[in-house]
């Protein structure tokens, strides 16, 4: 009878875990994930350290996505706006009292813990754009475009002048995404393209000589093979030195004799791509794909505007986040300091792409439940 | 799809409450068009995943062979591996230079930002001195851009753990393992080893000069003069080579594949080390030079050259104070004396000329000379004066030598022709180069028509300076004038007589060992060439040299020898007098006559033979024969001298020339 009941209680316990976890993006995740541990165990020098480290990451980043998923997106809508208040509260106050680490002010004091509001706002810029097309779903005008144009400007002009261009840029990005899916008319998005490449002489003009430098390595890396090149030039070696089927597992000579800086963060990819070779790399985009069609699926089956935006918002930046990191890695974009979504060492990001997840999960998983 | 989407928009419709019927299309439209965003999305997606994998594809197919290369030139570098110098040892095995391996705190300067500010903190781990600091600043600007240049050598086991402990605080500075020279005896037979000092410019020109199997990547040092010159080809070895696969930071990591260095052969010389202390101990403080030589086989038993210095000096590159010194010295330590000081040999050079009138007739050995004490030519009222006022009365061709007349030699040199005697004398090593082992050798000047004609044929000289004038012959037959020997081949000439005319190349290097197959090559085992004399002349000249030993200008210095010998003294003039009468004491030491003995012992089966020249001794038998008494004591009996040779004072019976 016990026995029963203990049954029972775990049944229902596991049906309380899995409830909204949406299977094939879990499962897609989760290869990711694995593929990630394996090659971080490679890039660290085989420490057992860095993947356990990593483990607890997950497991934190796991739970948050649970919790997430179980939040309705209505709830999740109501956040919006006091996390989007809260992060250009902390991102004024990271302008003002926040930590200098590497010449760059990001961080932010808060006695036990430091803490990047940039990274809050990756999420809470989206949500709270998406919160307010709901908000004026059926009568949204230019005005609402000009005015979330100016909600996406606030936070990024407070994070470039961190500096911090690439975050600054990705923000713009989430941004962007939702105004895009909520149906900015393409003649503004043309109109914005065009402006961009006028203003960009102006741009370049307000860049850190940093910045410009990487810019104009990132166009011929050989003219400074040695200082801001040599990322490129090495990651370009150990993923062209891969060839097709790679150097096998622990066997990439750039990587284990350290000639890849950044190799199990930001440059763990090289990694990936001098071990694995072609079939891996292409593997990887595959599975990326997979991800990204999945939650793709997710946002065009969801059911309010809120949910779609925000749906829609996160799989694009997904997206991102890995076509700027192999990109980059590979050479064909500048290098911006943008980690590889579920394989790169560090638990902030982990856990920001598995919230990210969460909530593309509370939208599959409530999207019937929209009337009550 | 299309079910489900009106259901859904149904549902919201009909539930939503919150529009009105007016607006139930209006969200089926946004959803519409949010699909066909997510679409066009989902395109650019797929666009630039494809971009990627054509990227990747360019990478690691089209250029995967130039990037593998660049991986493994990246991976693999190949370190060259110093090959052991062989070791030098004396006829006895006494070994005289070795190679050892020690330890040495090296900076890449190009790597560092404030030099002394580095030295000065490693200062503070190991021992520095401003020795070290001086010879490292000659180094430094010597150097080229990104050489790695040792400040201190030699450190201590303690200090290598010191400094590896704090190794991170210095990025450019590094401990190496590199090969260095000992010469144990110092100073003694420098001249002969000579020593090995780090590689320049110059010798990087000559060792491009060399064939291929010349490599030198693994090595910074090089013979510079001696034998460890001459011989460098066969000290040096063969480079290995490691293939050793590096980090970024350019350390190995492990060994990949490796060709072990082949040593460098083993020199064995023909020095006796103990005879050669012995020789160097016999000239106390006197300058000058000592060249013994087995006359049997051509083996250099001793080569003396005062001062020497102490070639260890040399091998960590020597400090700026220490080179000034020996570079200014008045005493010339640097100066290889037997091999390139040219001297006129005064009367050494008379048993020669007196052998060469009797091969060509000129001379008999009885034909007798009354000496009036000075010489005269004809239609000229100078006096060529010998030494003795009112002569040494009749002289025939052994009491000449004996008593070293110069007016015996006067008229040999008016009866001979200078052309014939510079053909005899050529025979016998005089003029040109004996081919001794050790390069830099000088050819000295044995005058003749025609090298008068070359020696003055500058525009700035007249017709009359190129012509030979009789006198010019006068002073010849005494060995002044133009004449000037080295003290290798006087060696070389009173060995050949002694060694009845058979001539051998003389050599300091006896054999060269193959170090790692123990095979062995011998130098110079033949003879060069034989003395167009007859034995009875040999005799003749070989008595006479006996008596200038027994009672001759050499008695005192031999008296009372266990052996018989033979010799002859000489005093070369450095200054000329202008007929003026020579006082050693009023002329400043510098000007002074230089003193020559040439010997050979024991005197029926000679076992050596010395040329001996002492700067500015006087007169031979004062200051040069004593040294080859002490010489051939030791040699010859084993007796060990209690310190340098005497310098006998005051005049001596039958003292000998002091020409013109």
């Amino acid at each position: 009878m016990a026995g029963f009941r203990n049954a029972d209680v775990v049944v229902r316990l596991w049906e309380v875990l899995v409830r909204r976890i949406d299977r094939p993006l879990f499962a897609i995740a989760m290869v990711i994930v694995g593929a990630g541990l394996v090659t971080l165990f490679s890039a660290a020098d085989q420490s057992a350290a860095r993947v356990t480290n990593q483990g607890v990451s997950l497991v934190v980043a796991l739970t948050a996505m649970w919790v997430i998923a179980n939040i309705p997106p209505q709830t999740l809508a109501r956040a919006a706006l006091p996390l989007y208040a809260a992060g250009v509260v902390m991102l004024v106050g990271v302008a003002l009292f926040g930590v200098v680490v590497n010449g760059s002010r990001r961080w932010l004091d808060l006695g036990l813990v430091r803490f990047q509001p940039s990274e809050l706002m990756k999420i809470a810029l989206p949500l709270m754009l998406a919160w307010y097309f709901q908000k004026r779903e059926g009568r949204i005008g230019w005005a609402d475009f000009v005015l979330a144009a100016v909600l996406i400007a606030v936070p990024a002009y407070l994070v470039k002048r961190q500096p911090d261009l690439g975050t600054s840029l990705l923000l713009s990005a989430s941004g962007f995404y939702v105004l895009f899916l909520a149906g900015l008319s393409w003649k503004l998005i043309v109109g914005l393209a065009a402006a961009g490449a006028a203003a960009g002489p102006f741009l370049w003009s307000q860049l850190h000589d940093y910045q410009r430098q990487r810019v104009l390595t990132f166009i011929d890396p050989s003219t400074d093979p040695l200082g801001a090149g040599y990322h490129t030039a090495q990651a370009s070696i150990a993923i062209g030195s891969g060839g097709v089927v790679g150097k096998g597992w622990l066997n990439g000579t750039q990587a284990h004799l350290d000639f890849l800086p950044e190799k199990h963060t930001d440059f763990i990819f090289a990694v990936f791509g001098e071990e694995f070779g072609l079939i891996g790399n292409v593997l990887l985009v595959v599975l990326y794909l997979a991800l990204i069609a999945r939650a793709m699926m997710i946002a065009s089956n969801a059911s309010t505007l809120f949910a779609r935006l925000i749906a829609g918002a996160v799989t694009l930046m997904l997206f991102t986040y890995a076509f700027v990191n192999m990109g980059m890695v590979s050479g064909i974009l500048p290098v911006v300091g943008v980690p590889l979504p579920f394989v790169s060492y560090g638990g902030t990001a982990m856990v920001s792409l598995f919230i990210g997840i969460g909530i593309l999960m509370s939208v599959q998983a409530h999207r019937k439940l929209v009337t009550t | 799809m299309a079910a489900r989407r009106l259901f859904s928009t149904r549902r919201r419709a009909s539930g939503g409450g919150a529009y009105g019927a007016a607006e139930l299309r209006n969200p089926e439209r946004e959803l519409a068009r949010f699909r066909t965003r997510l679409a066009v999305a989902f395109g650019v997606v797929l666009i630039a995943f494809a971009a990627l994998i054509g990227r990747f594809a360019y990478l690691q197919v089209a250029r995967h062979d130039h990037f593998r290369t660049l991986a493994e030139t990246n991976r693999i570098a190949i370190v060259p591996i110093a090959p052991n110098r062989g070791v030098i040892t004396d006829r006895n095995g006494v070994v005289l230079a070795q190679s050892f391996s020690a330890y040495t705190l090296e900076l890449q300067p190009s790597r560092l930002s404030d030099l002394d500010a580095t030295i000065d903190a490693l200062a503070g781990l190991v021992e520095i001195t401003p020795r070290d600091r001086k010879r490292f600043r000659k180094l430094f600007e010597e150097s080229k851009n990104f050489e790695s240049l040792p400040i201190r050598t030699r450190l201590s086991d303690e200090e290598v753990a010191r400094f590896a402990a704090n190794r991170y605080r210095f990025p450019g500075v590094e401990i190496k393992a590199r090969l260095f020279r000992s010469y144990p005896f110092g100073e003694v037979a420098s001249h002969v080893i000579g020593y090995i000092g780090r590689i320049t410019d110059r010798d990087l020109v000559r060792i491009a000069s060399w064939d291929e199997s010349a490599d030198y990547k693994g090595t910074d040092t090089i013979g510079k003069v001696g034998v460890e010159l001459t011989y460098e080809r066969e000290l040096h070895g063969t480079t290995g080579i490691e293939e050793v696969e590096v980090d970024a930071a350019g350390r190995a990591v492990r060994t990949l594949s490796r060709t072990p260095p082949v040593s460098g052969d083993n020199l064995r010389l023909s020095i006796d080390i103990n005879l050669q202390a012995a020789a160097e101990a016999a000239f106390g403080a006197r300058r000058g030079a000592l060249v013994a030589i087995e006359p049997a086989s051509g083996d250099v038993l001793a080569f003396v050259s005062k001062p020497g210095y102490d070639p260890n000096l040399f091998v960590e590159g020597i400090d700026p104070a220490s080179w000034q010194e020996l570079n200014e010295s008045p005493d010339k330590p640097l100066l290889n004396r037997p091999l390139r000081g040219a001297y006129p040999p005064g009367s050494t050079i008379k048993p020669f000329l007196a052998l060469g009138a009797l091969a060509s007739g000129r001379r008999t050995p009885t034909q007798a000379f009354a000496d009036p004490g000075y010489f005269q030519l004809a239609g000229s009222s100078h006096r060529f004066r010998d030494d003795k006022k009112g002569g040494h009365g009749i002289v025939d061709m052994t009491k000449a030598i004996v008593v070293s007349c110069d007016t015996y030699f006067y008229l040999l040199a008016n009866d001979t022709d200078v052309d014939d005697n510079w053909r005899f004398m050529s025979s016998l090593g005089f003029g040109h180069r004996t081919g001794i082992d050790i390069e830099g050798e000088l050819a000295g000047v044995l005058p003749s028509r025609e090298w008068k004609r070359q020696r003055f044929a500058g525009p700035q000289y007249r017709e009359e300076h190129r012509k030979w004038y009789l006198g010019d012959s006068i002073s010849a037959g005494i060995g002044q004038g133009y004449t000037a020997f080295t003290p290798v081949q006087l060696a070389h000439a009173i060995a050949t007589i002694a060694n009845d005319g058979v001539a051998f190349r003389p050599h300091l290097v006896q054999r060269i060992e193959d170090a790692r197959t123990r095979e062995v090559r011998l130098v110079e085992r033949e003879p060069a060439y034989t003395l167009a004399v007859k034995p009875g002349h040999l005799d003749v000249i070989r008595k006479a040299l006996v008596q200038v030993n027994r009672e001759g200008t050499g008695a005192t210095a031999f008296r009372g020898a266990a052996y018989a010998s033979g010799g002859k003294t000489g005093t070369a003039q450095v200054f000329s007098l202008k007929g003026e009468e020579y006082r050693a004491h009023k002329i400043d030491e510098r000007l002074r006559d230089h003193a020559w003995f040439i010997a050979y012992a024991p005197a029926d089966r000679p076992a050596i033979a010395v040329a001996v020249l002492v700067e500015n001794g006087g007169f031979g038998a004062k200051a040069a024969a004593p040294i080859a008494r002490q010489v051939f004591d030791y040699y010859l009996l084993g007796l060990k001298a209690a310190g340098p040779a005497p310098m006998f004072e005051g005049p001596l019976p039958d003292d000998e020339d002091a020409s013109d």
